[in-house]
């Protein structure tokens, strides 16, 4: 394969100017990153007087040392229900991947160092959304539980949905998933299910309870007088219940036991071997930063992005002549073989039939799919219309739906209209999709739509002969800016990765490491066999 | 007297680095040799150097090094026609001597009849006395009864020394201070003596105060030629025995050596010595000089000697046993000797601990190497150190042109020798040879029991750059096996997408418990944070390189190395002069308590139970001796930890045991 070149000048004042955008805008997302970390600070020396670790310190201890670790949906929720200012983001749930005793792992920690770990909708979608990875991944899940229940400010929202949270643990189990569950805390009501359906369950004593009624709820009901230990405690589960298969004496020590039933899962007998002889882009990532300008509007070369994700920069260039707009080749990330996808403009009707095309042809090679999204949509226009735009743009929207492969999506910069199907948004249900700090996702561009509205707007007076009054002008020009903020507000990349657009967003300096994992994270899944079952396994 | 008979393979009946020692000493004048070993020493470097090795028996030392009739056996099986015995086990042994004759083979040392005379030192302080070699006042008679003892005790004057009759080398030794304490101190030095040397008889000496321990090593040939190479300084002891040995003695001037070397050598002439052996004196302040006993072997510390002579003391042995005169007259030889020598043995041992043996293995070993030092040592990595045989692991011996510079090149050595996977006595005996006290020269036998008195040794520091160190050693280790388990590309490694949690780690050194934080900034750079309950400290650490045993890294901007060595539980970390054992415990339950002070008697390491002074039901006071153990030829009297009552006893005399078995349970 020929090595891409670089014309980029990391001494210009474009370069520096990009970066200094880049990193703000990096800078605005690690600062809600830090300030839920901050928030959870708070609760330490609550934690530390039970003797508890804080729930990130729960991940960190599950994790193996030096384990990546690959957060999912970290600011889920952001600003969204109780989260007022951004302090609570993450839907009160910590979720991500790495390994815990050598082998690959869904983590999956309640948040309860904020609001108690109480499920907020978007923490509940966010639990869906980890299921829906460790079943098509076919990663054990490993969860911590600490929780209050569902947010009954938002039960409504989270009743119903959240059932699927129950039927998705049954599937697991019945798919030859094992779900690994500590119980640190509170885990009551419907949310005793959690541990109840899980296929291994270590309680930590004096901290676990798991039952239906707590003790004021059922002298309410029944008019019982019964205490937490007997009602849910560790010892009585351990003991009597037979809801835990282990008991723990504390959060290391449930921590270490659930370590060894990962371990004693004997899960890497078929893991197939590594690739070797890797080697490193010619450009170094940290130059990403400063390759790509912030604003989608400013075009690039997205060649300059792949030259500094793929292993040696080198890039077999799909049909380059053919479309200059929708890139397409074949390299390798961390030694595993891609078809790369991405947009330097518009999708045109050549650039939607060169990728229709080059997404066939990796399903047919059997090579997963990168897609590397920026594009302010489909090409419109007379001539693309009547090019058959409509047709051709359905193939490949067909063929992004279809493949078979695994298929993993950045959104490095513009993610508008129908260019989201056509490069593999989430609803196409990517294997996993993240998104760079200056991300933009919404049906167009603000201006665009604000545009647009004005247009219509215009040609009702139009229409009826009149000229708009001063007034009635003031009232156009209000709308405009109005929708422009409403866009950009809700196109902004937090609000995207708040509604679970995306898996989370990332440094895009980390992006060869995020394309690298995940990329063996699916081949992974694809080699192993599991060996399902059609109930899930029951406890007796 | 059986003529001498040429011979060409010799038969080390020993172990360890004098059998190493002695290999050497044969290969040098063209011998071949012969090692023997039990199923502890299969690997041992002794039997990897000698040109055949046959094997004894089980590993405790009665079952293999003891059996003098297997290593006879030996001898002829593999053709060697002399037998050397090194120190320790049947070196002074005068029925196996004699056996060895009688099989037609060459004892290489004195005759049976010197051993025996000098053996019982009952016998042998009477025919001193004889001999008119000052002897220290006290009692040597035969009647062993209690009260009799006790009565000479007190006539003799407390403190007073309690010593076994057939023994030496400490063992069967108890110094009583008053009278009180003489029954305790005399039932445990009969048991001790009875064990170590199938004799239970003991003597009593006026204990001296403030004495030092000077010794002269002599050597005699079959032609009648007795001459001695002067004094060797042991007064650095600990349990009687010796750890720091010198020559020339800082308080013997020419004219004492000439006196102590004449009565050294009259003292041989009385047994009619043959070959190498040292006549241990108590040196008082004032001059006195009192014969103590005599060693008939090689000693330990020869090497001391060797180096003020230059000479090969085990050649000399050798030659003397194949009849020649001795190579060196007492002219040539006061002509001869030269500049100063200190050795230090390095134990495994816990000095904070009351220098209890320690088990382990050689997970690393590197001994200083370097002009004016020598060490002797049969270490190789990958040996266990079980608890069957001495503490001893290997000699360090500096040489200078004056004392003061054989004390600084031995603190370097002190320094550079790297040994881990067992607690050893380096630190301490860095500490000593440091000393101003260790510097002036004046001291005498009480020398450690003042330095224990003001916490020299003490319980290793755990401080927290150690801790620091250990963390970012346990941190890289696990993360490079992950990576080699799993393949993983290095750029994921230690990598998270979001801002990262520290990673807590709790360590256990010794007693002391360090809760750590480690945050990783970027490959091998790391910020820890460590807290070891009195307070906290934050170092940033980078790896420069990290290779087999040896950890180079930057530490606050400083570049420090460090060296360590993990096995299944433990880190061990030699930094600054300091080694130090890490247990990993960041998954162990915060809450966990220390079992020793459960009520539980354990065993403090793999043993044989020798003694149990305790039953179901008996109340017994704390500090109370329960159960006696015997493990590395030392008996450990394993006592009470609160008052109680004892619940049961799990154990019975004769027993092996394992480390920390439950022996006995006391219920407050």
């Amino acid at each position: 394969m020929t090595a891409l070149d670089s014309t980029i000048d990391t001494a210009s004042p474009d370069f520096a100017r990009n970066r200094a955008e880049m990193l703000a805008c990096l800078a605005e997302v690690r600062s809600v990153e830090e300030k839920l970390r901050e928030t959870e600070g708070e609760k330490a020396a609550q934690f530390r007087k039970r003797g508890q670790l804080l729930p990130r310190e729960r991940v960190a201890l599950m994790l193996d040392r030096g384990s990546p670790f690959l957060e999912i949906c970290a600011l889920a929720g952001y600003r969204q229900h109780d989260d007022k200012d951004g302090s609570l983001a993450g839907g009160n749930v910590i979720a991500g991947i790495g390994y815990v005793r050598g082998v690959r792992c869904m983590l999956n920690a309640s948040n309860s160092a904020i609001k108690g770990g109480t499920l907020t909708p978007w923490g509940m979608r966010k639990i869906l959304r980890m299921q829906e990875i460790a079943l098509a991944q076919k990663l054990p899940m490993v969860s911590m539980i600490e929780s209050g229940g569902a947010n009954l400010n938002y039960q409504a929202e989270v009743f119903i949905e959240g059932g699927r949270v129950f039927a998705n643990q049954a599937a697991l189990s019945a798919a030859g998933i094992p779900q690994i569950t500590v119980v640190h805390g509170s885990s009551t009501a419907g949310g005793a299910y959690m541990p109840g359906l899980s296929d291994y369950v270590v309680m930590v004593r004096n901290q676990a309870k798991v039952f239906l009624a707590g003790p004021p709820l059922l002298k309410a009901a029944t008019g019982e007088i019964a205490n937490e230990e007997d009602l849910g405690g560790a010892e009585m589960h351990a003991r009597i219940a037979g809801t835990a298969e282990f008991i723990a004496e504390d959060d290391a020590d449930g921590i270490r036991i659930a370590r060894e039933i990962v371990a004693s899962l004997d899960w890497n007998r078929a893991v197939p071997p590594p690739a070797t002889g890797v080697a490193e882009p010619l450009f170094a990532a940290d130059e990403l930063c400063g390759v790509v300008p912030v604003h989608y509007s400013l075009p690039y070369d997205c060649r300059e992005v792949i030259a500094r994700i793929v292993d040696g920069s080198e890039f077999l260039d799909f049909k380059s002549e053919y479309d200059t707009q929708t890139i397409c080749g074949r390299a390798r990330i961390h030694g595993l073989a891609v078809g790369i996808v991405a947009n330097n403009g518009p999708i045109t009707v050549h650039g939607a039939a060169k990728a229709g095309q080059f997404l066939q042809l990796c399903d047919q090679a059997d090579i997963a799919l990168i897609f590397l999204m920026n594009t302010t949509g489909f090409m419109v226009g007379t001539e693309a219309e009547q090019g058959g735009m409509v047709k051709h743009g359905s193939k490949l929207i067909q063929a992004v739906a279809n493949v078979r492969v695994p298929r993993i999506t950045v959104v490095i910069g513009a993610s508008f209209g129908a260019g989201n199907y056509g490069m593999c948004g989430r609803g196409f249900g990517p294997d996993f999709i993240f998104a760079w700090p200056n991300a933009r996702t919404a049906v167009m561009g603000g201006e665009q739509a604000a545009k647009v509205m004005d247009i219509v707007g215009r040609e009702r007076f139009a229409r009826t002969g009149t000229a708009p009054s001063p007034q009635e002008e003031a009232q156009l020009v209000a709308m405009s800016a109005g929708i422009v903020a409403q866009f950009d507000r809700e196109s902004h990349p937090l609000a995207a990765t708040a509604r679970l657009f995306d898996d989370g967003l990332i440094d895009p300096r980390d992006t060869r490491r995020v394309l690298g994992y995940t990329l063996s994270i699916c081949r992974e899944a694809r080699a192993r066999t599991l060996k399902g079952n059609s109930f899930g396994v029951a406890r007796f | 007297m059986p003529m001498p008979t040429p011979f060409d393979r010799v038969l080390i009946a020993n172990r360890g680095e004098i059998a190493v020692r002695v290999i050497r000493s044969c290969r040098a004048l063209g011998l071949s040799t012969v090692a023997v070993y039990s199923d502890a020493d299969r690997e041992a470097l002794h039997v990897r150097l000698a040109g055949q090795a046959l094997h004894l028996g089980a590993a405790p030392a009665a079952e293999s090094y003891l059996r003098g009739d297997r290593i006879i056996e030996a001898a002829l099986t593999s053709g060697a026609q002399a037998i050397h015995p090194g120190y320790g086990f049947l070196s002074e042994n005068a029925a196996f001597a004699r056996a060895v004759q009688a099989a037609g083979l060459i004892f290489i040392g004195p005759d049976p009849e010197s051993i025996a005379a000098m053996g019982d030192k009952s016998a042998a302080k009477v025919r001193m006395l004889r001999a008119g070699v000052p002897c220290i006042p006290g009692y040597q008679g035969d009647d062993q009864s209690d009260s009799l003892l006790l009565a000479q005790a007190q006539e003799h004057g407390f403190p007073v020394m309690i010593k076994a009759a057939a023994g030496g080398g400490g063992r069967g030794m108890r110094l009583v201070r008053d009278p009180e304490h003489f029954q305790r101190a005399l039932a445990s030095a009969r048991s001790e003596a009875a064990n170590a040397f199938g004799d239970g008889r003991v003597l009593l000496e006026k204990a001296l105060v403030g004495a030092r321990h000077v010794e002269i090593q002599v050597f005699g040939d079959r032609l009648g030629h007795l001459v001695h190479l002067g004094e060797r300084d042991c007064s650095i002891q600990r349990r009687n025995q010796k750890i720091v040995e010198e020559a020339p003695s800082p308080a013997v001037d020419t004219e004492l050596r000439a006196r102590m070397g004449a009565a050294a050598v009259a003292a041989a002439r009385a047994v009619d010595y043959v070959g190498a052996g040292t006549i241990e004196f108590m040196l008082t302040g004032t001059g006195e000089f009192y014969f103590l006993e005599m060693n008939t072997r090689l000693q330990v510390e020869h090497a001391v000697t060797e180096m003020l002579f230059d000479l090969d003391l085990v050649e000399w042995q050798l030659r003397i046993a194949r009849g020649e005169p001795l190579p060196l007259t007492q002219s040539e030889l006061d002509a001869r000797r030269h500049g100063y020598a200190i050795e230090v043995r390095l134990c495994s041992e816990d000095p904070a601990a009351e220098f209890q043996p320690q088990t382990g293995g050689v997970l690393a070993w590197a001994p200083a190497i370097g002009p004016d030092m020598r060490v002797d040592h049969g270490l190789t990595e990958g040996q266990p150190i079980g608890p069957h045989y001495d503490s001893l692991q290997a000699k360090l011996i500096a040489r200078g042109a004056t004392r003061e510079d054989a004390r600084r090149t031995l603190l370097a050595m002190l320094g550079d020798t790297l040994l881990l996977g067992v607690p050893t006595n380096q630190h301490f005996l860095a500490e000593i040879i440091a000393s101003d006290e260790f510097a002036s020269g004046d001291f005498s036998t009480d020398f450690i029991g003042r330095q224990l008195a003001a916490p020299a040794g003490g319980p290793t520091p755990a401080s927290p750059l150690h801790g620091a160190l250990v963390a970012v050693l346990l941190h890289h280790l696990d993360t490079r096996a992950l990576h080699t388990a799993t393949g993983l590309c290095a750029d994921l490694l230690g990598w998270q997408s979001t801002p990262a949690t520290p990673g807590r780690m709790r360590l256990n050194c010794g007693e002391s418990a360090l809760a750590c934080a480690i945050e990783t900034r970027g490959a091998g750079a790391f910020v820890v944070t460590v807290d070891n309950g009195t307070g906290t400290g934050s170092f940033a650490i980078r790896i420069i390189a990290l290779e087999r045993n040896r950890l180079e890294a930057i530490v606050d901007g400083n570049r420090r190395v460090a060296h360590f060595a993990r096995d299944a539980d433990q880190l061990w970390l030699r930094h600054a002069g300091v080694t130090s054992a890490w247990r990993d415990r960041s998954y162990q339950p915060a809450g966990e308590r220390d079992r020793t002070v459960e009520g539980r008697l354990r065993a403090p390491m793999d043993g044989r139970i020798i003694a149990v002074h305790c039953a179901a039901g008996a109340v017994v006071r704390k500090g109370q001796v329960l159960v006696v153990l015997e493990a590395m030829k030392m008996q450990f009297q394993l006592v009470a930890p609160s008052d109680g009552q004892v619940e049961t006893v799990a154990c019975a005399p004769g027993q092996q045991v394992k480390a920390r078995h439950v022996l006995a349970e006391i219920r407050a």
